[in-house]
């Protein structure tokens, strides 16, 4: 199962339509740096956050976590047999939190300055902010660290490669510590808007509630990334259905340790009248708690059927779960005063979707042309 | 008795009891003395031991300090500093001359050594061994330190003394320099502005009067009480700086209103002074030059005063101005619009359907007896 190249054509509707996606994304981002965010997003004084950091940055992060989740299965418990899976995580991971990282760019105002935060005598020690940005810039050196075997593979570096051999327990060790880090950290820099988010949403468990949710999210982004891989590359999932099977699994578990805390800080903080009575919020608190809760009845139902399409729509609904959850709490449950309004304006959104698509584009190009899929010969022609 | 002496300050002065305490209460306010201090200045004014020698030298000025001094409207303060005071050498008011004048400056020096006080008024030219200002045939320079060596106490007044002042504006041909730039070994007190207020050298020198010391100075020698706050920190104007309104042009409308002057080249936001607090020439409000409708040019400041043209823009010490002012309606976001909408909900509903047709595709995989067990 040694990992290799898939080959094939790279034109293809997809690609066409992705590169489409991304050209309008540039136009509309040539746009902002050159008029600033007024003139493209729907960002404003009572809404500093919009989906530029809610979707780019914290759910981008959240689902680029299958590097890490997979790390701590094989590197911390030893589950050597998922190793064949690790690539094609560790790729979705290092595309998407350099894209996340890259796209904080975006919602600066200044961005010309923002490698203020790079130096220690702009940095303020108290800040949220300052701890996640360091910690996922690191990260994403870390993460390219940890791919680079690839590339040495590809490209014979045969000194990278003898220097990766060497030193990649530092690099999994980092890549373990530092998203445990900032991925808490996400849910921290809501604690710091206190009352200004709903209380569905606020609580101290915060940084907890956002750990143990973006590690599930690394499951299901495996998942999801292997079923899309071999549906959309037509391979077969023969050899991975096993391990996606425990990995769900192991997704479903953390999703009841997150279903429980959740409820029980609700009730102990004396928040259940909250779930009925706060409207839109209440509304989307449930639908979010319902996507929660399916993958559970899914895979640990003793009557559920445990094929790819079971585990497949488990993980389509642990992410959106996962997604709804941070823009709820940071979009939804945000009230900042009477008055203020937040939606995403069209360029906003499609900036986003550019960057989703500069993703996707990646990642068939990476796969198309270097050793990242656990390798087995296509079983149908293309 | 205190009373009697205040009574033959009375007959003496031809000073009324009531003006003279109201002259002393605010001299101790001038100075930001505490309660009490009045009646000690009112006393020791009233009976000083032996009235204080002073000498006061003329270099390079215009006697503006002096005549701004004369023209103190206190109730005859002239005349009662000269009372309370022994103004034993000062070219100005001087009735003798020449030789005569000399004389009369050394019996002052050798008669109280070590006690008189010495005010100097002017620049001294340094370049050249100080030729460029001879009194009797000394220089300036000279005369200075002769006078400085046994004086109790020395006060620079105006900004020439206090720091070069206008003739030490670039390129300076004659090495004008200030006073503290030349007597090294004794503290001078600076009292600058051109002229500067006559109640600042007042109080300090009732100060030292009464308490036998001189006031607390920063390091430049200025007193704080006088020096220590900006102009613009106790301008009447300060609200319409604070608010955005300039006049932008002498006459124009703003101008006219009473608008802030900082872009007419005001150099009160970097200029320490007490001006808008205490005021000049006793006449009530307004009476100075931020308050006349003319922009402040940094008399007081050394490398602002004669150094910056009159309209250049003050380099702000304090607050500086924003770039921007909050809008009065903040715009406060806008909900979803039906493109915005609309966008959403077709990504949304791609997304579905790619999702759907994914997972029956993989379902047909799957059923070809290859699942998980």
């Amino acid at each position: 199962m040694k990992a290799q190249p898939i080959g094939g054509r790279l034109i293809s509707p997809v690609t066409l339509v992705l590169s489409v996606l991304v050209l309008l994304a540039v136009f509309f981002a040539a746009q902002r740096f050159l008029f600033g965010f007024g003139s493209v997003a729907n960002i404003n004084d009572g809404f500093p956050w919009g989906i530029w950091i809610a979707w780019d940055v914290v759910i981008g992060t959240g689902l680029a976590c299958g590097g890490y989740a997979l790390a701590l299965l094989v590197y911390i418990a030893n589950k050597g047999k998922y190793h064949p899976l690790v690539r094609p995580a560790l790729l979705a991971s290092a595309f998407g939190y350099t894209l996340g990282g890259i796209s904080v760019i975006f919602d600066l105002g200044r961005y010309w300055n923002f490698w203020h935060i790079l130096l220690p005598n702009y940095q303020q020690y108290g800040s949220v902010m300052v701890e996640v940005a360091l910690c996922v810039a690191a990260y994403i050196l870390v993460l390219w660290i940890e791919f680079s075997p690839v590339l040495a593979e590809k490209f014979g570096w045969k000194g990278v490669q003898a220097f990766t051999d060497k030193w990649m327990f530092l690099a999994i060790a980092l890549g373990v510590l530092l998203p445990t880090m900032h991925q808490s950290s996400l849910g921290s820099l809501l604690i710091v808007f206190g009352y200004q988010i709903n209380p569905l949403w606020q609580t101290l468990f915060l940084p907890l509630l956002f750990l143990i949710s973006a590690i599930a999210m690394g499951y299901a982004v495996v998942v999801f990334e292997a079923c899309t891989a071999s549906a959309g590359f037509k391979r077969s999932l023969k050899d991975e259905l096993p391990l996606i099977a425990d990995l769900s699994k192991v997704m479903a578990w953390l999703l009841v340790a997150f279903i429980l805390l959740r409820l029980v800080d609700i009730l102990v903080r004396g928040e259940i009248g909250a779930m009925f009575t706060s409207g839109f919020k209440s509304f989307m608190f449930w639908v979010e708690m319902t996507l929660f809760t399916l993958p559970v009845a899914m895979l640990l139902s003793p009557s559920a059927k445990r094929d790819a399409r079971t585990y497949f729509l488990a993980a389509c609904s642990m992410l959106l779960a996962a997604v709804l959850y941070r823009i709820d709490a940071f979009l939804v449950g945000y009230e900042t005063g009477p008055g203020w309004h937040y939606f995403p304006a069209v360029p906003e959104i499609m900036i986003t979707l550019g960057i989703v698509a500069v993703e996707i584009l990646g990642y068939i190009i990476f796969v198309r042309f270097f050793p990242v899929l656990p390798g087995h010969s296509p079983d149908r022609a293309h | 008795m205190f009373q009697d002496e205040i009574e033959a300050l009375e007959a003496k002065l031809g000073l009324e009891r009531r003006a003279f305490l109201k002259f002393c209460a605010a001299l101790a306010a001038t100075m930001g003395l505490p309660k009490g201090a009045d009646a000690q200045i009112a006393t020791a004014i009233a009976s000083p031991a032996k009235r204080p020698s002073v000498i006061w030298l003329h270099f390079q000025e215009c006697t503006g300090c002096t005549e701004s001094l004369l023209r103190a409207e206190h109730p005859t303060i002239e005349k009662l500093i000269l009372e309370i005071i022994s103004l034993d050498y000062h070219e100005s008011l001087f009735a003798a001359a020449g030789h005569q004048a000399e004389a009369a400056r050394y019996a002052a020096m050798a008669a109280n050594k070590g006690k008189y006080v010495l005010v100097v008024e002017g620049a001294i030219p340094v370049k050249d061994g100080g030729i460029y200002c001879k009194i009797g045939g000394k220089t300036a320079l000279d005369i200075l330190k002769e006078c400085a060596a046994d004086a109790a106490a020395i006060i620079a007044i105006g900004s020439c003394a206090s720091w070069g002042g206008m003739p030490s504006t670039p390129p300076n041909p004659t090495g004008a320099s200030p006073v503290n730039a030349i007597i090294k070994d004794k503290p001078v007190v600076t009292i600058p502005g051109c002229p500067p207020n006559p109640y600042n050298f007042l109080s300090t020198v009732v100060h030292f009067l009464t308490f036998g010391a001189l006031p607390k100075i920063d390091e430049q020698g200025r007193p704080l009480f006088a020096y220590s706050r900006l102009i613009h920190e106790n301008c009447e104007r300060r609200a319409h700086f604070d608010a955005g309104r300039f006049a932008m042009e002498f006459g124009d409308d703003g101008h006219r209103k009473g608008y802030c002057l900082y872009k007419l080249g005001c150099k009160g936001p970097e200029t320490y002074a007490n001006c808008p607090s205490i005021l000049f020439g006793d006449v009530g409000s307004g009476s100075w030059p931020v308050g006349t409708g003319h922009p402040c040019f940094g008399c007081t400041e050394k490398g602002v005063g004669f150094y910056k043209p009159i309209h250049q823009l003050a380099d702000v010490k304090n607050v500086v101005p924003p770039a921007s002012y909050p809008r009065i309606v903040e715009e406060q976001g806008v909900g979803a619009t039906l493109g915005s909408a609309a966008v959403v909900a077709a990504v949304a509903g791609l997304a579905a359907g790619a999702g759907y047709k994914l997972a029956g595709n993989l379902g047909k995989d799957s059923s070809d007896k290859d699942a998980a067990e």
